[in-house]
Order: C-alpha cells, then sequence, then structure tokens
C-alpha cells in the first residue's frame, strides 16, 4: 500500500469487503435452499390445483387450493389399495430388518470372533451391487414358493436392501454404549438377557427407532423391485410407474405428493440421527 | 449359551438372509445370463449387443454418471462448506439441504415433471418473460438433449444430498487443530480446503463417491418419468427385456452389465482414492 492511501481507510475498506462477502454468502444459503425447495413448492402448487388448472398455460405458481386433483387421484381406482400396500410393505421391511440387522450389529459390536471379518465383507458387498436388480432371479423363485405378488415378498426384497445399513448402524449405536454398564447389571444379578432389556434397551431404543424409520423410507421409495415383484398388489411407486404413460398429469402430481409427504416427515423425524448414521456407515 | 454360540447365533439370521436373497440371486442371474438348455453360452450377450438400442443405451447410463458425479461431489462440496461456516441456522439449513434425501426417484422424476413439461412452469416463465411466444414441448423425442438435462438436473436436485450429509460427517472428523496450524503459517481460506480439508476428507469423498456412481448406474425411475422411453437406459432396457420382449436371459445379461460397470467404478474409486498407509487419523 502506498503512502497515499489514508491508514484510517483501511479498516472500513476491510469491513466493506467482509460485508459484501457476508452477502455473497447468504445470497448462497439462500439459493441454495430454493434450490431444493422451490421444485416441492411447485408440485404442490400442482397438486392444491383443480385438473383444469393443472393442465392450463401460462401457470401462475400461485396455488388455487382446489381439491380437484386430490380427490380424482384418491377416488381413482387401485390407489387407495396401493397407498395401503406400500404402507403394509415399508412396514414390514421395518420390523424384518430390525429383527435381522439389529441382533447382527450387537454381535459385531460385543465380540470379537473367528468369521466377524467375512460378515462384514459380506455386508459392505452388498453396497457395491445394483441390488434392486435382484428382484429378478427372486421373482421366479417366488413363483416357485408362492410369494409372488404379496407384500410380503416384496417386504424380504426390500429387507435386503434395508439390512446393511441396520447392521451398520445398529453395530454403531451398540458400540456407543459402554460394556461396563452391561458388566455392571451382570454382577448384580441381570442374566445377559435382563441386562439387554433393563440396561441397553432403553439406551438405544431412540437410535434403533431412527434407523427403523430409514428402513421404512427405503422401501416406501423403492421402485425397480416393486414394479418387477407386483402385479395386482401394486404398490404406490409401482403403481405410478406403470401409469405414468397413460394417466393424466393431475393424477401423476397428485401421485408424487402423495410419495413426498411422508418422506417429508420421516427425515424430519430423524434429521438428528442422520449424520451419526452416514458418519459410521463410512467405515 | 455361552459367548462362544451367542455371537454366531445373532448373526445367523442376517447371514441366512443374505445368503437366500443376495448371494443365492446374484449367481441365478449369472446363470440366467450365460446358460442355455443347461450349457454355457454368450448369445444372450450377442443378442443384447448386436441390438441397434444397446450402445446408445450403454453411453447415455455412462454419460449421466459422468456429468451428474463429478458435478455433485462440487456441489456438496460448497454445501457442506456453508453449512461449516453456520451457527445459529445450521439446523435448519441442513435440514432443508438434506430434504431430497428422503424422496424416491420416481416423486424427483415428477417433480421436474412440473417444470419442464409442456404446460409446466419453465414454459410459462418464459413465455411470461417474452423469451418465447408459445410454450416449447421441452420432453419430445426432438429435444433429447433437453430430456438429457431435465434428468442431470432431477438427479442433482434429488441426490447431492447424500454425497453432502457423507461429506458433512467426514468434515466432522477434521481436528480443529489442523485449520489452526494452517491459519498460523499464513494459510488463506482457499489454501486451507485444498490443503487441509480435501486430502483430510479423501476417505469419505472415496465413500460417497462409490455410492453415488453406482446409483448413478441404476438411474430409471427419474428417465422413465420425464422421458419415458425416449431416452433409453440401461435398467429401463433390463426391465424391457424382461417383460415387454420376455427374454429373461438377455435381461440378466443387461443387469449384469451394470453389475460391471458399478464393480469397475468401484474398484477405480478405491484404488485412485486410497488412504496412503499411515495416514489415517
Amino acid at each position: 500500500m502506498s503512502g497515499a492511501v489514508a491508514t484510517a481507510d483501511k479498516p472500513r475498506a476491510v469491513s466493506d469487503i467482509g460485508s459484501a462477502g457476508k452477502f455473497l454468502f447468504w445470497a448462497g444459503v439462500v439459493l441454495l435452499c430454493a434450490w431444493v425447495l422451490v421444485p416441492i413448492y411447485l408440485l404442490a402448487v400442482n397438486t392444491l390445483s383443480s385438473p383444469q388448472q393443472v393442465t392450463a398455460f401460462p401457470k401462475t405458481g400461485v396455488p388455487s387450493f382446489d381439491m380437484g386433483s386430490i380427490q380424482f387421484f384418491l377416488s381413482f381406482e387401485g390407489v387407495l389399495k396401493a397407498l395401503w400396500n406400500s404402507v403394509l410393505v415399508a412396514v414390514l421391511t421395518m420390523i424384518l430388518s430390525i429383527a435381522i440387522g439389529a441382533p447382527a450389529g450387537y454381535a459385531l459390536s460385543r465380540f470379537e470372533f473367528p468369521g466377524k471379518a467375512t460378515f462384514r465383507m459380506l455386508v459392505l458387498m452388498t453396497r457395491a451391487f445394483p441390488l434392486p436388480l435382484l428382484a429378478l432371479p427372486i421373482a421366479v423363485m417366488f413363483i416357485r414358493i408362492g410369494l409372488d405378488d404379496t407384500p410380503i415378498g416384496l417386504a424380504l426384497v426390500h429387507t435386503t436392501l434395508a439390512i446393511p445399513f441396520a447392521v451398520l448402524i445398529t453395530f454403531s449405536i451398540f458400540s456407543g454404549i459402554p460394556l461396563e454398564l452391561e458388566e455392571a447389571a451382570w454382577t448384580l444379578g441381570c442374566n445377559r438377557l435382563q441386562a439387554f432389556h433393563k440396561v441397553v434397551l432403553p439406551l438405544v431404543l431412540p437410535g434403533i427407532t431412527a434407523s427403523a424409520i430409514f428402513a421404512f423410507t427405503i422401501s416406501w421409495n423403492e421402485v425397480f423391485a416393486a414394479s418387477v415383484l407386483t402385479v395386482q398388489n401394486r404398490t404406490l411407486t409401482a403403481f405410478l410407474l406403470q401409469s405414468l404413460s397413460v394417466s393424466p398429469l393431475h393424477l401423476r402430481f397428485a401421485g408424487g405428493a402423495a410419495l413426498v409427504i411422508p418422506a417429508l416427515i420421516f427425515i424430519f423425524a430423524v434429521r438428528k440421527y442422520m449424520f451419526a448414521m452416514w458418519g459410521i456407515a463410512n467405515r | 449359551m455361552n459367548s462362544k454360540t451367542l455371537p454366531y447365533l445373532l448373526l445367523a439370521p442376517a447371514t441366512i438372509f443374505l445368503v437366500v436373497f443376495f448371494l443365492w440371486p446374484f449367481l441365478q442371474i449369472a446363470w440366467l445370463a450365460f446358460s442355455t438348455d443347461g450349457g454355457f453360452t454368450m448369445q444372450h450377450f450377442q443378442t443384447m449387443a448386436s441390438n441397434w438400442k444397446f450402445w446408445p443405451t450403454f453411453w447415455n447410463t455412462v454419460i449421466l454418471a459422468a456429468v451428474v458425479v463429478p458435478l455433485q461431489l462440487v456441489m456438496a462440496l460448497a454445501m457442506a462448506q456453508v453449512v461449516a461456516k453456520l451457527k445459529s441456522t445450521r439446523n435448519t439449513v441442513l435440514y432443508i439441504f438434506t430434504i431430497p434425501l428422503g424422496l424416491s426417484d420416481l416423486a424427483a422424476g415428477i417433480i421436474w415433471l412440473a417444470i419442464f413439461e409442456q404446460s409446466g412452469f419453465l414454459n410459462s416463465m418464459l413465455v411470461g418473460l417474452g423469451i418465447v411466444e408459445k410454450p416449447i414441448l421441452f420432453l419430445g423425442y426432438q429435444n433429447l438433449w433437453v430430456i438429457f438435462i431435465a434428468v442431470i438436473l432431477a438427479e442433482l436436485w434429488r441426490a447431492t444430498a447424500i454425497v453432502m450429509v457423507i461429506l458433512v460427517s467426514g468434515m466432522g472428523l477434521i481436528p480443529k487443530e489442523y485449520y489452526e496450524a494452517a491459519e498460523v503459517f499464513g494459510a488463506g481460506p482457499w489454501k486451507r480446503f485444498v490443503k487441509v480439508t480435501l486430502p483430510m476428507l479423501r476417505p469419505s469423498i472415496q465413500t460417497a463417491l462409490i455410492l453415488r456412481t453406482i446409483a448413478a448406474f441404476e438411474v430409471f425411475a427419474v428417465v422413465v418419468a420425464l422421458g419415458g422411453t425416449t431416452l433409453p437406459v440401461l435398467v429401463g432396457e433390463t426391465f424391457n427385456w424382461q417383460f415387454a420382449l420376455n427374454d429373461r436371459n438377455v435381461a440378466a445379461a443387461f443387469a449384469l452389465v451394470i453389475l460391471a460397470i458399478s464393480i469397475a467404478a468401484t474398484l477405480v474409486f478405491l484404488r485412485v482414492l486410497r488412504t496412503p498407509k499411515g495416514a489415517t487419523l
């Protein structure tokens, strides 16, 4: 800096750059939030407009709060059944993946035993595979054993998608509970099961719930396996995919909204655990 | 029950499950793709590759992934950096950023359909601003590249969140001292990012790239929602061969192609982004 620049000006210049930077920074934050939220808003606008407004042009971008599209969607043949199937399959997936995944997570966190590394490898391997494609041979297997086109059959396949996450997440949740707590319960006369029930379970329940919700979301959102494995008992995703090319626009948008709303609630419910989950899934 | 057998009992359900619903169907799919009347054959792969649609399908899928994944990494890094600088609004902004994580690809496709369809919001805006006179048919076969762009935008919108979440949790593991040390030696924000954040984030970047690339090769519902069958991709063709053309063997061959490029990408990322020995925390 030359001497001509008054030293008194310097702090002001710096703070100017600071506030300009700050403005840019916040503009960026707002822009990124808008990038996420505006498309969802536009879907909401279409869902809350009458069928005529949905196909009308140009669009105003403001919802008319007409329930026509939603009524049409809900009264469309097969929609309520598809919604029910989606919920049923997702709940079954949730129960199965925790019932099967959590014991494995507990075993990995508490014991050293031969074969542990092999099991971890098996779980990690599932990540490199496009799992939904396995629904193709499974469809044949299900026809043979009579599980084709059933909610439980699809839930079994969705459980395969959810189990690696359930195992890794519950593994880290159990690892967060010191073994000493369990040992203390043993010395006070609890057996292994009692100690687990009275000491460990209350502590891990919130985390387990979060990973259960995660499993629900995986199943709720899955498209390919659902479309392959269901015919009469379509889930909402399979139903929408099948009717994409033939259904009117307002049915598609209302259907999209029906897919989005539960997902929004679930992500809100597990937001605290999101980072814990993925932090672990890293290793 | 002693503690020798207990772990195996606890692992048994998950192991049996993965063998029955993961390893076994995988072997079957390989068998389907390579067999005819009980013998080995490459015929199904020949049928697949000689179809005029195969190579466009293959390249559509690969190019989509090659465009989407790097853009997502850059966007997710920017978002993660933004989140790291926030204080009181951090949780709100993080929640908003992670919303698309919970949405299905089909929902994302439908959402972007609302924007790109002929009577949609993009056309409304363009006409409203006087840029075009009448609405354009964006998602028709004449405008293949617009479908391509719409799919890229929908994928960026939907799946960048997962990359960001992995990076944010990775950034949480970098000790503050590293940044302080870099600052003491006069490194500016950019230099700190390049010399501290990026190298330390390497394992997280690797995980995110592997997860996202595999998922990008499986792109399906977004493309169907936006372009129908106009823009063929590998999973869509698998579906097509399985149901419309009723040839399970060729569908299995397609599945193996997807599997092969997924594993190839995984191996490349494992090798290129490996953490040097002794460099872990």
